[in-house]
Order: C-alpha cells, then sequence, then structure tokens
C-alpha cells in the first residue's frame, strides 16, 4: 500500500525478466506495459511493512485538518497485497480499522471494523473512487497498485526536476474507477514515480500527485515519505507524511483476516 | 476666444471634419477590448458583506454554480423503463459537461440499505432495462421515502425529475465559460429528446442564469438601440426637415456612441445588461446638443445671414447653454458611481463620457460639417407659439389655483413614496421572452426553486458535527425550516446519520433518528464517506475538520421584503432555540435582498453630491444665489412625484430604480436651466415684469422643451421595452420624472414665480451688471 508502482503478478513478470524493456519494447503500450513491469519487479521480496501515516487536510481557504493511521502491508504473492490500517485521530474514530486484499484481475474487497457497534462491514466493492476520510486521495489512489489495474502507454523521456524519467499513460481497467487516464513520471533510475496526474471521467485534470523525499529501505526499497495531493479543480489539498517505516517484521497472513480486524489496538 | 475658434472652425472645415474621424476612429477601436460579463456576482461591489459571507461559504465546502435540468414525461410517470433510461444516459453524459465536478440524479442516488449485516451503498437505478413492472412500482416507493430527493429531484407526484449539475467554474476566461458549458448541456438535451421523444426539458441555475445575463444584453442591443435610432431619426427629421441637418445630427450620435464605448474598452470595462444601455442613453441625450445648434443655425439663415456667419452665430449663442447642460447631465451620471453595486458605476461613466462627446462633436464637428454640405434652409414651420402663449396665459391667470393645486398634487405623490417596497428577485430581472425565466418559472412550479438559503452551522470543535448535542440542535432546525412556509426542501446533514442509524442497525426504522454517541457518529461517517463514488462524496456538506455543516433550505420565489422576513423570523428562532448554532444565512437571494437598500444608502451620498454641485452651477449661470435656490423645487420635485406615481402603480422599486433620482437629475435640470434664464434675461436685459417674462420664456423655449421632453421621453419608453427589468424600470422610471419635469416647469415654476414676486412686489428688482448674458441664452 502506498506506493505507485508495484504488484504483483509473476507471470507477466517472468516473461519479461528475459526481455530489455527499453530497447525491445516495439510499440508505446509494450514499453509502458515494461516500464510498470520492471518497477513491480523491483518491488519484490519486500514482504511485509508497517509505517505511521499522518494526513494532512488542507481546503481552499488553507484551514487545515489533521488524520494519524497505522499502516501495515503484508506482500501475496501471485495476488495483490493485503493491507491493513488503524485510524488513531480522530479521537472519535479512534481504533477503527479497515481490512483491504487487493487483487489483481478481481475488484478489491474491503472490510471496516466499527468499534462503536463492535462490528465488521464490508465496504461495497463497486464504490473505491470516493474520498478516503475526506481527503483528496481516493481510495483507488492509496491501494496497492497492480500492473494490471490499468494499461500502459510510453509517452517520452523527459526530465522532471533533474531526474531523468519516462513518462508513461496508464488507464484503469475497472469501469468503477474515477478517473480515466493517468500521467506518472517515473524516475528512470530508481524505477519510482515523482509526479502523477490524475484525469476526471470528462479528461480534465482533476489532481496531481507529487511523491518526494523518498528512503531506502533494507537497501532495496524505496519509499516516498512525503505524498503531496492537490485538486486543480476544488482547490484543496492533502498531504501524507509517512515515518517510522519497518520491513520484514514478521506479519503472518492471519493478521490480516476479517477476524484481526477488531483485535487490532 | 470664441470668435477666434468659431472663425478658426469654419476656415478649416475640412481638416476639422478629418481630426474628428481620426480620433473617433481612435477612441471607437477601443472597442475591440469590450466583453460582456456573464456573473451575476458583477452586481455586487468587493466589500459587499453578503457577497463576502456566500464567497467565504463557498471556500469553505463547494462552489454553487449549477445546471438543473428538468426532464417531464408526457405520460407523467418517471418510474418507467423509458424514463429511468433517460435518466440514466443523460447523468452520463452529463459527467462528461466541461468544468463539472459533480451529478446528481435520480438514478445516480446514492441508495443505502442493509443487507444481512452489511451496508450497501448503491445507485438507485441500475440497468433500467431489465426493470419489471413490480421493481419499477418498488423503486417510486423507495424514491418517494427519500427526504433528500422530494422537492429537489424528484416531485412528490413523480411526474417530473431533475439532474443537477455542479461545478467550478475557472477564473480565467469567464466570459466564454457559460456559454462552452451551456453548449454542451444543449447538446446532450437535444440529444435525449431525439433519443425520447416523449421527455420534454428545462433547464436553470447558476450557470443557465450567468448565460442569460449576455444574451439579454445582445437582445438589448441588437432590438433597443435601431429602434431608439429609428424613432429618433423620424422624430428629427419632423423636427428639423432637414436632409441633412439630420445627417449631421445621426453622425453625431453615432460617434458619440461610437467613441464612449470605445473608450469604455480603453478603460478595460466589461459590460453587463445596465451599462449596455448607455448607448440608447447617450443617442437620447446627444439630440438635445444637436437640436439647439441646427434650430438656430437654420433661424439664423432664415433670418438671411449667410451660411458661416450662421454658424458662427449659432455657436456663439449655443456654446454655453450646451456646455453647461452637458456638465449638469454628465455630472447626474457620474453620481451613479457612488451606487454600491458596480454595473451601475460602468452605466453612470460611459453615458457622462458619451455626453462630453456628444458636446465636444455637436459644438466641433457638427458646425464644421454644415459648413461643408450643400444645406438648404428648410421653410419656417408654422408658428406655434400660439400654444406656447395659451400655456402661458393658462399658468399666470390661475397661478393660485394652479399653485394650491399643483402643491397639493406633489405633496400628495410625494407622500406616497413610502408605499413602494424594494423588490430584487433576480429571476425577474429576465422577461420571459428569454428561455431561462420561461424554464426558471416552470421548473419551480413543477419541481423545486431556484432560490435557496445556506447555513454554515458552526460546532466550533473539530469533528464536533458528530455530536449527539450539535445534532440534535441541527434537527431541530432542520424540522423547523420545513414547516416554515416559504421553505421547499432542506438538505442537511441529520437526514444521512438517521438513515444510516436505521441501515446499520438492520434497517430496523426504530433506529431512523440521530445516533446517540459521538463515535457512533463519527464511525457511521467514516464508513459511509468511504462507501461513496468519485464525485458524490460529502465534502459539499463538510467542513474538513468536521467541525461545521451545510444546510441548504431551498426556497419558494419570494420577493426581498419576504426573504427579508424569513430570515429574520430564522434569526429569532435560533436566538431562542438553537444559540449556538447561529449564523446568517448565505446567498444570491440574501444577497439581492439587500442590494437595493444598500445600493439607496450608497447613492444617497451620490445623490447629494451632485444636487450641490448642480445647485452651485445653476446659481453661477442664473447669477442668483435665490433663484438656484429656488430651482431646487423643479429639479427635485420630479423624482420625487415619479416615484409617488410608482408606488401607486408598480410599487416595486429594485436596484436600478434607485439610481434613477441622481440620473435624472442631470437631465431634468437641463429645463430649468433653459427656462429660468430665459425668464430672468427678459427681466434683467429687456426690463420685462413677472408676467410677460414669464410668457416670454414660454414663447422662446416652451416650444424646444416640450420637443426635447417628447425626445428624451421616447428614447427612455424604449429604454423600457428592454428584456431586462433592470433598465426597462429604469428607462420607464426616467421616462416618467422627465414628464413630470415639464409639467412642473410649464404649471408649477411659473406661479412659483408670480407668487415670489407678489411677495416682493415692494422690492425692486434689481438690474445685474452684465447685459450680455452670454451665458443664459439658449
Amino acid at each position: 500500500m502506498f506506493s505507485l508502482i508495484k504488484h504483483r503478478n509473476l507471470a507477466l513478470t517472468a516473461a519479461m525478466l528475459l526481455i530489455s524493456p527499453t530497447i525491445l519494447a516495439e510499440t508505446p503500450e509494450e514499453r509502458g506495459l515494461a516500464i510498470a513491469i520492471e518497477g513491480d519487479k523491483r518491488d519484490q521480496g519486500y514482504v511485509d511493512s508497517t509505517a505511521n501515516m499522518k494526513m494532512v487536510l488542507r481546503n481552499r481557504a488553507g484551514k487545515e485538518s489533521i488524520r494519524n493511521v497505522r499502516i501495515k502491508s503484508l506482500e501475496v504473492t501471485g495476488d495483490g497485497d493485503k493491507s491493513l490500517s488503524v485510524f488513531d485521530e480522530p479521537a472519535d474514530v479512534k481504533g477503527t480499522t479497515s481490512l483491504t486484499w487487493s487483487h489483481s484481475n478481481k475488484p478489491d474487497e474491503q472490510w471496516l471494523y466499527l468499534p462503536a457497534l463492535k462490528r465488521v462491514k464490508r465496504i461495497s466493492s463497486k464504490n473505491k473512487s470516493g474520498p478516503f476520510m475526506g481527503s483528496e486521495f481516493a481510495f483507488e489512489d492509496i491501494g496497492s497498485q497492480e500492473v494490471d489495474k490499468y494499461t500502459y502507454k510510453y509517452l517520452r523521456d523527459e526530465d522532471f526536476e533533474s531526474a531523468k524519467t519516462f513518462v508513461i499513460e496508464r488507464y484503469p481497467t475497472d469501469k468503477n474507477s474515477g478517473y480515466t487516464k493517468q500521467i506518472a513520471w517515473i524516475e528512470q533510475d530508481r524505477h519510482i514515480a515523482l509526479k502523477l496526474e490524475f484525469y476526471d471521467r470528462k479528461g480534465s485534470l482533476l489532481k496531481t500527485l507529487i511523491s518526494s523525499n523518498y528512503k531506502q529501505y533494507l537497501d532495496k526499497f524505496w519509499r516516498p515519505s512525503i505524498l503531496e495531493m492537490t485538486n486543480h479543480q476544488s482547490g484543496k489539498s492533502t498531504t501524507l507524511e509517512f515515518s517510522d517505516y519497518q520491513f520484514q517484521t514478521g506479519l503472518k497472513d492471519s493478521d490480516f483476516s476479517k477476524n484481526a480486524l477488531k483485535k487490532q489496538k | 476666444m470664441l470668435d477666434n475658434y468659431m472663425r478658426w472652425l469654419v476656415k478649416l472645415r475640412w481638416a476639422a471634419i478629418l481630426i474628428t474621424f481620426i480620433v473617433v476612429g481612435l477612441l471607437g477601436s477601443g472597442g475591440r477590448f469590450l466583453s460582456f460579463t456573464n456573473d451575476y456576482e458583477v452586481f455586487f461591489g468587493d466589500g459587499n458583506p453578503q457577497l463576502a459571507a456566500f464567497k467565504n461559504l463557498q471556500e469553505v465546502y463547494t462552489k454553487n454554480d449549477n445546471a438543473l435540468i428538468m426532464l417531464s414525461p408526457a405520460d407523467g410517470k418517471v418510474f418507467t423503463q423509458e424514463t429511468l433510461q433517460a435518466i440514466t444516459d443523460l447523468t452520463e453524459a452529463a459527467w462528461l459537461t466541461p468544468y463539472a465536478t459533480r451529478v446528481d440524479s435520480l438514478s445516480n442516488f446514492q441508495y443505502t440499505y442493509a443487507e444481512e449485516d452489511d451496508l450497501t451503498v448503491e445507485d438507485l437505478i441500475n440497468d433500467p432495462a431489465s426493470l419489471s413492472t413490480d421493481e419499477l412500482a418498488r423503486l417510486k416507493d423507495i424514491a418517494l421515502a427519500q427526504p433528500l430527493l422530494i422537492n429537489r429531484l424528484l416531485s412528490p407526484a413523480a411526474d417530473v425529475t431533475g439532474i443537477n449539475i455542479n461545478f467550478e467554474l475557472p477564473a480565467e476566461n469567464a466570459d466564454t465559460v457559460p456559454f462552452e458549458i451551456m453548449e454542451h448541456v444543449d447538446e446532450i438535451l437535444a440529444k435525449i429528446e431525439s433519443d425520447y421523444p416523449n421527455i420534454s426539458t428545462a433547464k436553470t441555475g447558476v450557470v443557465p442564469m450567468n448565460k442569460a445575463f449576455p444574451e439579454a444584453s445582445f437582445k438589448d442591443m441588437q432590438t433597443l438601440i435601431p429602434a431608439a435610432f429609428a424613432v429618433i431619426l423620424l422624430g428629427f427629421m419632423l423636427l428639423t426637415r432637414s436632409f441633412w441637418g439630420t445627417f449631421g445630427a445621426v453622425l453625431v450620435m453615432l460617434m458619440s456612441i461610437m467613441a464612449a464605448m470605445g473608450t469604455a474598452g480603453w478603460m478595460g470595462i466589461v459590460l453587463t445588461p445596465p451599462s449596455v444601455s448607455a448607448p440608447t442613453l447617450i443617442l437620447t441625450l446627444a439630440v438635445a446638443d444637436c437640436v439647439h445648434f441646427l434650430v438656430t443655425f437654420f433661424q439664423q439663415m432664415r433670418a438671411g445671414k449667410e451660411k458661416d456667419h450662421a454658424i458662427q452665430e449659432s455657436i456663439r449663442l449655443n456654446f454655453s447653454p450646451i456646455f453647461l447642460t452637458s456638465v449638469t447631465t454628465a455630472i447626474g451620471f457620474l453620481s451613479m458611481n457612488f451606487s454600491d453595486s458596480p454595473p451601475f458605476h460602468d452605466l453612470g461613466t460611459i453615458t457622462a463620457i458619451g455626453v462630453f462627446y456628444a458636446f465636444i462633436l455637436s459644438i466641433f464637428f457638427l458646425p464644421a460639417l454644415m459648413a461643408v454640405l450643400p444645406v438648404k434652409v428648410p421653410k419656417a414651420r408654422n408658428e406655434k407659439s400660439g400654444l406656447m402663449n395659451r400655456l402661458a396665459n393658462f399658468s399666470i391667470r390661475y397661478y393660485k389655483a394652479l399653485l394650491v393645486g399643483v402643491g397639493v398634487l406633489i405633496v400628495a405623490l410625494i407622500a406616497m413614496i413610502p408605499r413602494n417596497e424594494l423588490n430584487d428577485e433576480f429571476v425577474k430581472y429576465f422577461d420571459d421572452s428569454l428561455e431561462f425565466r420561461r424554464d426558471t418559472d416552470l421548473i419551480g412550479e413543477k419541481l423545486t426553486g431556484m432560490y435557496f438559503v445556506d447555513y454554515s452551522l458552526d460546532a466550533k470543535i473539530e469533528s464536533g458535527i458528530n455530536t449527539p448535542e450539535y445534532l440534535k440542535q441541527l434537527e431541530s432546525f432542520e424540522y423547523w425550516l420545513e414547516t416554515q412556509p416559504e421553505v421547499i426542501h432542506v438538505n442537511a446533514l441529520t437526514e444521512t446519520f438517521r438513515r444510516l442509524n436505521k441501515n446499520l442497525h438492520g434497517d430496523d426504522t426504530s433506529f431512523y433518528k440521530i445516533p446517540e454517541d459521538k463515535e457512533l457518529a463519527a464511525q457511521y461517517l467514516l464508513l459511509y464517506e468511504m462507501s461513496l463514488p468519485a464525485g458524490l462524496d460529502l465534502n459539499n456538506q463538510i467542513n474538513i475538520d468536521k467541525s461545521a455543516t451545510r444546510l441548504t433550505a431551498t426556497l419558494k420565489n419570494l420577493s426581498t421584503k419576504q426573504t427579508l422576513a424569513f430570515e429574520q423570523r430564522v434569526q429569532e428562532w435560533m436566538a431562542s432555540n438553537t444559540p449556538s448554532l447561529e449564523t446568517a444565512g448565505s446567498s444570491p437571494t440574501i444577497m439581492f435582498s439587500h442590494i437595493s437598500k444598500r445600493n439607496i444608502t450608497s447613492m444617497l451620498s451620490g445623490t447629494t453630491i451632485a444636487l450641490v454641485l448642480i445647485s452651485l452651477i445653476l446659481m453661477v449661470s442664473l447669477r442668483s444665489f435665490k433663484y438656484g435656490l429656488l430651482s431646487l423645487i423643479p429639479n427635485l420635485v420630479p423624482a420625487g412625484m415619479a416615484f409617488g406615481i410608482w408606488a401607486l402603480f408598480n410599487g416595486q422599486v429594485g436596484l436600478s430604480v434607485s439610481v434613477v433620482v441622481a440620473m435624472t437629475l442631470g437631465i431634468v435640470v437641463d429645463d430649468t436651466i433653459h427656462f429660468l434664464s430665459k425668464y430672468l434675461r427678459a427681466r434683467r436685459e429687456q426690463g420685462l415684469n413677472t408676467e410677460e417674462a414669464i410668457r416670454y420664456a414660454f414663447t422662446t423655449v416652451g416650444e424646444a422643451l416640450l420637443i426635447t421632453t417628447i425626445i428624451l421621453t421616447a428614447g427612455f419608453m424604449i429604454l423600457a421595452q428592454s428584456t431586462f427589468s433592470l433598465n426597462a424600470d429604469m428607462g420607464l422610471m426616467t421616462a416618467i420624472t422627465i414628464c413630470i419635469a415639464l409639467f412642473i416647469d410649464f404649471f408649477f415654476l411659473p406661479p412659483l414665480l408670480m407668487w415670489m414676486d407678489k411677495r416682493q412686489r415692494k422690492s425692486t428688482i434689481s438690474t445685474p451688471s452684465n447685459p450680455g448674458g452670454r451665458l443664459a441664452t439658449a
């Protein structure tokens, strides 16, 4: 969760491993896909991770509001990752926990545990495009970015803030997505997304996401410390600040079950 | 100096004409910078508190710019496969409208219900073609039970339905955006009407209204200006009986308008429906200048003077009066800059500039043109001074009766003024020749209102909206509002909470009430927000730190008085029932409800300054403090009486009528200047007594006053035909004022002079030391 180009699809990845993506890819579509797969490949093997996320919501007038969430992610081989988010702030939703099983070729599944009701509620799978906790991030923006959730098209090479990037377009395959396309600026060296533009269903630029302060963990995995999402239409913005990243903490599949939801503290 | 000027002008006639064309061409070329506004907010100045409050509210939540489409199936049934399919199609297409951020319809209404232990949130209408009769009936029952839909997107009889599109309008290209949006909306509506011949559509909302402003402006420009030209041309021909004279006057009017509008362009003025009436005003006001010059010119030629000499003589005699009347008229119009509403600043400024140009052109260009044209002297007209003589005799003979009778009439009419009621219903600014007005009325009658008031109800602490205390207050306000006769619909967050509470208790209706603890409410909201699709979130109702919510009350078409009464009742109720939520309502309806009052207050100082300046000018030009003071009566009384007549026949005073006093002051003062200057000249230069001097004034300027009044009245009556009621009311009101001014000058001013004279009979009238009296010549 919360990294932009990663996913697991071993079959595809295995096939593409034998081909150097930037040289042999023929069509822009093939090249775009190859870039996505390369990014995915480089993130494989993180096993699990935990982090703290602070959300800062800002309205047009500049007023701010803060939410705090703890996140746990589990790498799943052969399908989308699983993740668990525990809300710490605001106080009235403290202990509320969401569990997501992302999938590469079917809609993600999601549950929410409401401590006040002491119940786990399944969230309707169609509506994944609404704002996450009132922020400018839709659930689909912060969910696990599986390769198969999009089709791709390589556009060009471009310098972005002195970094060499690939610029690729990607198109959501889920018809319930809130977007018609996204344009990503992916740094060529590390294969990490620096910028992502979201286009709404009428094809207008809706939001821009800037990912910055990337840090490397376990000498391999790059994670951004700051995600800044600006909504160009509403004038609102949301900043996500990540801290205390831990990898390979020994989380198990059972920690990401519906039963585990209620036990989070 | 004037003599030198006249000689040079006649000598260098061709150069004068050429210079005029070049300068007017340069000024007029500024016309390319002119654009039309299409934003109702232009009616409110930067410092307007109601606008600031409304803008602030939109910053916190979302913008209110919308388009509301109503679908009316011919069979009066919304819940048929066909109509539901049309709604679904239109909803899909509406999302693609430029700048659309949200689309709400029956089909994408987020229907929530319990399914086993889960909360299902989904579109109310899915795949209409597959729905059986039973399912259609069930959907109808569900929809009719949704308070958020009824009287907003669905009529209680389920015979018409609405689709509301919200927009985030960009700051740039503001003049073309509403057209771009409405072009797309019209396109998709045309497609719906051709795909579903049994369904008719209508549309209203802020964006259609904004588009209606330039439409009204264009319509006025296309019809009123040519009509005013035609009437004035005809009047001019009849009056002067000179082809070339009329030709010259038309050139002066055209060039005054071109130069004034061009100057407006250079100044960066953006046209609004009120300022679009400037050309009609300039046209009408320029007539008088031309009349004065040409009439004297013809008189001189008829008297046997050769042409160049006649031209010089006409300039000599007319320079001062045309200058004076132009200055006073310009002062009147410039005082509109005191208005609280910027479009009237522009109208006043452009018209004042036009009046100035008309003055320059009629003493510079017109004489030069007459000098080069083969002007023939029109035949002398039958002397009609008989009529003026009879009027003079009447006014003199019955002066006591007139003094009392007209005096009583004046007092009686002025006493009527308080019966006028301030009213600015912005929908009614447009007459029903515009589709916007017809559609808005139709939608108002069948589905929902165009007027609304927003309340941002603040819990004052972060996450405070989830507390039972806040929700209870919000709910009691919601329920109270619903019982008010003005209210059609209330949209409050409490409804969402009640529904979720019920849904999360297995749809048990006994839980259809606000959640009883804060955590529960907060977690319901979190769950619900995470279940909503893109664009249908709650950001339009909840602020980011969840400390306040927006409640929207949709209102019937209310007059300003009713709106203010409603708002006051709301404030009183809040003060005694929900004091912690107390907040002023905010919306365009509220903004327009205050605008006339604010405007009248602001115009008061503008009118006073104009009055003082004009009175000073009169005192100087009449060389008399006494007569300058006396002139206040014929200058001010007409507007007062006009408002009295308005109270009797209309009684609704809006934004534009509130600028009429200042505006007409500059025009009616011209009549007073002409009449009094002639009167004083007769007394001072010719030593005539009061009666004879009155007779002299009648016979020398009476007819000219009558004719200019007729032309001005015709011009303003054409403005009264505007599709835009602000212009129409202003035109009618001005026409009434001008006619009354003439009436007062003929039947009240002379008796007043008689009466004053009788009182001062003993003291001799001092003869002024300058018998030239050039200033007071017309």
